[in-house]
């Protein structure tokens, strides 16, 4: 059994909540507390079915005010996967929670209302599923019972989105006719709509293949943290801990430690204690060289044959998620997984409109939910890919140094 | 199948080894709030693992309500000893007594909410810049929309509106003095896959989560252990039933649930086939009203 990290993207009325909730309830995830919770709290009753949307409401500060306040986390099982998706609300600050809640995920429900088709919204979540390289997309066209399970419908919005995914390069498009209220190929493949041959949502999720989403070709390794017991029976232990970022290690692999960049070789390497032959992303590893040479958290150790950048100057792509906006000429933290150093956000090149992807001029100040091309120079190198070669090693975020913010996602090009 | 893929349960390993390296980098005085629980019991395992062969690099930190399970104290005193951590262990009474607190009324008497203020002072005594928490989106939905680094202020208090967007692997834990982070390493797991996993691994547990023969009385549905802390009415009825914990919290608060599971197998297909949610079944206090852990968290409890 495998995990399958999803998001969903939809606008305020597409049917998110009833999709989430007729997930959780038809793959029989609800329990009976639970129910009588939503039983309790279903204010309409009069069709005598619960609400499912009620299943992701929130908190109570958010029930008071009507509004969503960010990412929530669900899970459900199945006996053949475990599924964690990211339920990221559609409104004001949606930019923002959408790459929060995208940057993990292995694959994307955009939901599009059959009545309206391809809108503005669409663009925009296809467009951010494609600048964080989800690998997997499935379009699944809700509210078919109300546009009474037209074929038609479905295949001219079908035509539409094609256009969008050729010029986005969105590659693994699934598109799936459903209706979340009803529960149409939600769980259950539909009686209803009889001309759909594909299979039903969750047999979809269950199945998509996602051994091919980790890299396993290039090898990335950052240093978290040093292990160094100094008892009297491993005095001379100094194993460097860290998450394998992509790729395989192996005993006796010829390395290379950056920014130094100075070769050495691969001793032993251990998971949770126990020696292994070899270690592959994403396992939490510790490797051991066989030179004593100076080495902290926030180094690289990778294969010689194989270098990723060093450089102390790098262009990226940049989403503001601070109501603050950025200062030009003010330090901010960059932090790359585990390697802290500071950095000035310089040359502002444009800022993108993740609605239609024009590159527009920037007037004033980068502001919340903007996306920006830009150049960042940092205090120290950075050893870092193009994000979209090695996500995992070319994303960071920047941290505002007098109110310890996390205000920018950042994606190196 | 590609020899280079991991099942789910080691996926969460990986992701919860990567939060706990970090915490070790990022804080100076980090602590791991034990409770004495199947899901606490987990993160010191996980945490042994992270840091191995080296010892855990930060304390076990109990705070000692006065209404545990004697079988959980001991199970406590024995784990932090196999694993070489150092045990600190501050009690509510105490709080009670200095702070001139007033004690729960009531039937069952829970000093939940009083253990707030014994974990601010533990936090403040040690200067404490980061809590690790056992808590699991999944119990609650207060804790689902909860980062794995939660930053508090200087009052432990928990703002929902100003968190701070956690994307990729990426953890900030930057804070100001006097500000203090909870990080939650197991947030992505589900009771099933803890009960999992503890069967993976082979994780010892307090016997109290197998079934034995205990006395209890039967209060709104629920089986409540007898114990001194409990007060009993003249129309309750003392029986002695055959029960096992599903969790583990104080003596006054948790409900037991009738079992014959003598092993982890026989547990794990308890828990597969009953309808009721963990905190639904076993937690009495979350009754009292919807947003109760919301209220609690905002205050400052884990």
């Amino acid at each position: 059994m495998d995990l399958l990290r999803f998001i969903t993207a939809g606008s305020v009325d597409d049917g998110k909540s009833t999709l989430i909730g007729r997930l959780l309830y038809d793959s029989k995830n609800i329990l009976i507390d639970q129910l009588e919770q939503l039983e309790k709290s279903t204010k309409n009753k009069e069709n005598g079915e619960v609400d499912l949307a009620l299943l992701t409401d929130g908190l109570r500060a958010e029930r008071e005010q009507g509004i969503t306040i960010d990412v929530a986390y669900r899970y459900f099982t199945t006996p053949k996967r475990k599924f964690i998706i990211a339920d990221a609300p559609g409104h004001v600050q949606y930019t923002r929670n959408m790459i929060t809640g995208a940057s993990n995920a292995n694959l994307i429900i955009i939901l599009i209302d059959a009545r309206q088709g391809v809108v503005e919204q669409t663009r925009r979540h296809s467009i951010i599923a494609s600048l964080l390289k989800i690998p997997h997309v499935v379009v699944a066209i809700n509210k078919m019972d109300l546009v009474n399970y037209s074929q038609d419908v479905y295949n001219n919005i079908v035509i539409d989105y094609a256009e969008v995914a050729k010029s986005l390069g969105l590659k693994d498009v699934t598109y799936i006719p459903i209706s979340a209220l009803k529960g149409d190929n939600i769980v259950d493949k539909s009686e209803t709509i009889r001309w759909y041959d594909g299979k039903a949502l969750l047999q979809h999720l269950e199945e998509v293949e996602v051994d091919t989403d980790v890299n396993l070709d290039n090898s990335r390794f950052q240093v978290q943290y040093v292990i160094r017991p100094q008892t009297e029976d491993l005095h001379d232990y100094r194993g460097y801990a860290g998450k394998i970022i992509s790729g395989i290690y192996k005993k006796g692999d010829k390395v290379t430690v950056l920014p130094a960049s100075i070769e050495t070789t691969i001793s032993k390497l251990e998971i949770g204690g126990k020696e292994v032959g070899e270690v592959f992303a994403p396992q939490s590893a510790t490797i051991q060289l066989a030179d004593d040479i100076d080495i902290s958290r926030g180094d690289s150790i990778v294969r010689s044959t194989d270098i990723p950048q060093t450089n102390n100057e790098v262009e990226v792509l940049m989403c503001w998620l601070d109501d603050k906006p950025l200062q030009t000429g003010n330090k901010y933290y960059l932090q790359h997984n585990s390697r802290l150093v500071r950095s000035v956000v310089r040359n502002i090149e444009y800022k993108l409109d993740v609605n239609t992807l024009q590159k527009e001029a920037v007037e004033g100040n980068v502001k919340l939910n903007e996306v920006v091309k830009a150049t960042i120079k940092t205090a120290s190198p950075l050893v870092f890919d193009a994000y979209q070669h090695i996500s995992g090693n070319g994303s960071a975020i920047l941290v505002d140094e007098t109110s310890n913010s996390t205000v920018a996602a950042v994606l190196f090009q | 199948m590609s020899q280079y893929r991991l099942n789910y349960l080691e996926q969460l390993e990986a992701e919860s080894i990567h939060i706990f390296r970090e915490i070790a980098a990022q804080f100076e005085r980090p602590a791991l709030l034990f409770s004495g629980g199947k899901d606490s019991i987990t993160m010191v395992h996980l945490a042994k693992k992270a840091f191995a062969p080296g010892k855990i690099p930060f304390p076990l930190v109990h705070i000692d309500t006065g209404h545990n399970f004697p079988e959980a104290l001991e199970f406590r005193d024995w784990l932090a000893n196999e694993v070489g951590a150092t045990l600190i262990v501050r009690k509510v009474e105490d709080t009670i007594k200095q702070r001139n607190l007033t004690e729960p009324k009531g039937k069952f008497p829970s000093r939940n909410w009083l253990q707030t203020y014994t974990l601010l002072d533990t936090i403040e005594e040690f200067k404490f810049d980061c809590c690790i928490g056992g808590a699991r989106r999944d119990e609650e939905k207060a804790r689902a929309k909860e980062r794995i680094f939660s930053v508090r202020d200087e009052f432990g208090q928990w703002n929902p509106k100003l968190q701070r967007p956690e994307l990729w692997n990426i953890y900030n834990g930057r804070i100001h003095k006097g500000e203090n982070v909870r990080v939650f390493p197991i947030s992505n797991w589900t009771e099933l896959d803890i009960w999992n996993y503890i069967r993976a691994e082979n994780i010892d547990l307090p016997s109290i989560y197998f079934a034995h023969e205990r006395e209890v009385v039967v209060h709104e549905g629920q089986l409540v252990a007898l114990s001194e802390y409990v007060k009993l009415d003249a129309e309750d009825k003392v029986i002695t039933k055959k029960v096992r914990y599903r969790t583990v919290g104080d003596m006054t608060c948790t409900a037991a649930v009738e079992s014959n599971a003598n092993t982890l197998d026989e547990v794990i297909n308890e828990i597969t086939s009953t309808k009721i949610s963990e905190r639904g079944e076993t937690r009495i206090d979350d009754k009292v009203t919807e947003a109760a852990m919301e209220d609690r968290k905002k205050n400052g409890y884990f």
